[in-house]
């Protein structure tokens, strides 16, 4: 129950974080060229998305090697 | 504790909200950097890594010492494997980082080099252990020799970069790390970078530990 509380906690202080910078805008050097329009056209999106799928694919492996160990461990006992 | 799922759970989550967050949230605007200094959630994260695989390495390697059991070799040595990983990837990131930003792949800045020996050593300690058969003369040179590759860890890499002139920041003449550091990239890096890919650094170590505890058993029943 605490560990499920932690969780949430730590959830939703991210998300705080997360809307509280995106609210702040760029520090007002506009002489350095930062991605802005990459991210303006959305094409940035694409390069989460597939992050975001190498790392679940890499979770996915872990969680299912886990597993099997876990399974071997059963059957050691 | 190896076995509980809810530290993995927070592992997943805190490493998918360094990947999005870590794109999508605004950095600070810097010359010659651009937009790679996001490359500070996953490079610089894989050093903290690192660091910490090692400390858990090394207490593990004293507890062995104090007390002969060959549980606690199993647990120095997985660490300080997936410590070894997140540290090469930290130099290969490095230096696709350094190829785009200080133009040479490869420049001999002296944290470069002293990330390069602190992995040597760290590698001499596998093959130190593999040229023993005996398990228990293994674990014990093992330990002490981890002990000593520790030692050499932390000169390497905050000391001696920090005494010479550096690329790095955090080298002589000004420029130390994270005097600047942007309040919006710390939320990300402490909170989640960090502790995300060091949880997944020990979940690993943990997957290769019951693997190893396994055989161990076979062994001693056999």
């Amino acid at each position: 129950m605490r560990k499920t509380a932690c969780l949430v906690w730590f959830l939703g202080s991210f998300l705080l974080s997360v809307l509280s910078a995106a609210a702040q805008g760029n520090d007002g050097n506009a002489n350095v060229e930062m991605a802005g329009v990459l991210r303006s056209n959305g094409k940035i999106y694409i390069v989460v998305a597939v992050l975001a799928t190498i790392l679940a694919g890499l979770f996915v492996y872990v969680i299912r090697l886990d597993r099997k160990i876990g399974r071997l461990e059963k059957e050691a006992k | 504790m190896l076995r509980q799922s809810w530290w993995k759970i927070l592992c997943v989550v805190l490493l998918l909200y360094t990947v999005i967050a870590g794109f999508l949230g605004d950095v600070p605007a810097k010359p010659i950097l651009h937009e790679t200094i996001r490359n500070l959630y996953f490079h610089v994260a894989m050093w903290f890594s690192m660091m910490i695989l090692f400390i858990v390495s090394v207490v593990y390697a004293i507890k062995y010492l104090r007390r002969p059991d060959q549980v606690f070799d199993i647990y120095s040595l997985e660490y300080a494997k997936a410590g070894i990983v997140f540290g090469s990837l930290g130099v290969l990131t490095g230096s696709e980082w350094a190829g785009f930003t200080w133009g040479a792949f490869w420049s001999n800045d002296p944290k470069q080099l002293g990330a390069v020996v602190a992995l040597l050593i760290y590698l001499a300690y596998l093959v130190l252990r593999n040229s023993m058969t005996d398990m228990d003369k293994r674990a014990r040179i093992g330990a002490v020799y981890n002990i000593f590759a520790f030692a050499m860890l932390f000169p390497t890499l905050w000391i001696i970069p920090r005494m010479v002139e550096s690329l790095h920041p955090g080298g002589l003449g000004g420029n130390p790390a994270f005097e600047n550091f942007d309040p919006r990239m710390g939320k990300i890096f402490w909170p989640a970078a960090v502790p995300g890919w060091t949880l997944l650094g020990v979940w690993i170590s943990s997957l290769r530990i019951r693997l190893q505890l396994l055989e161990l058993k076979k062994l001693n029943h056999a």
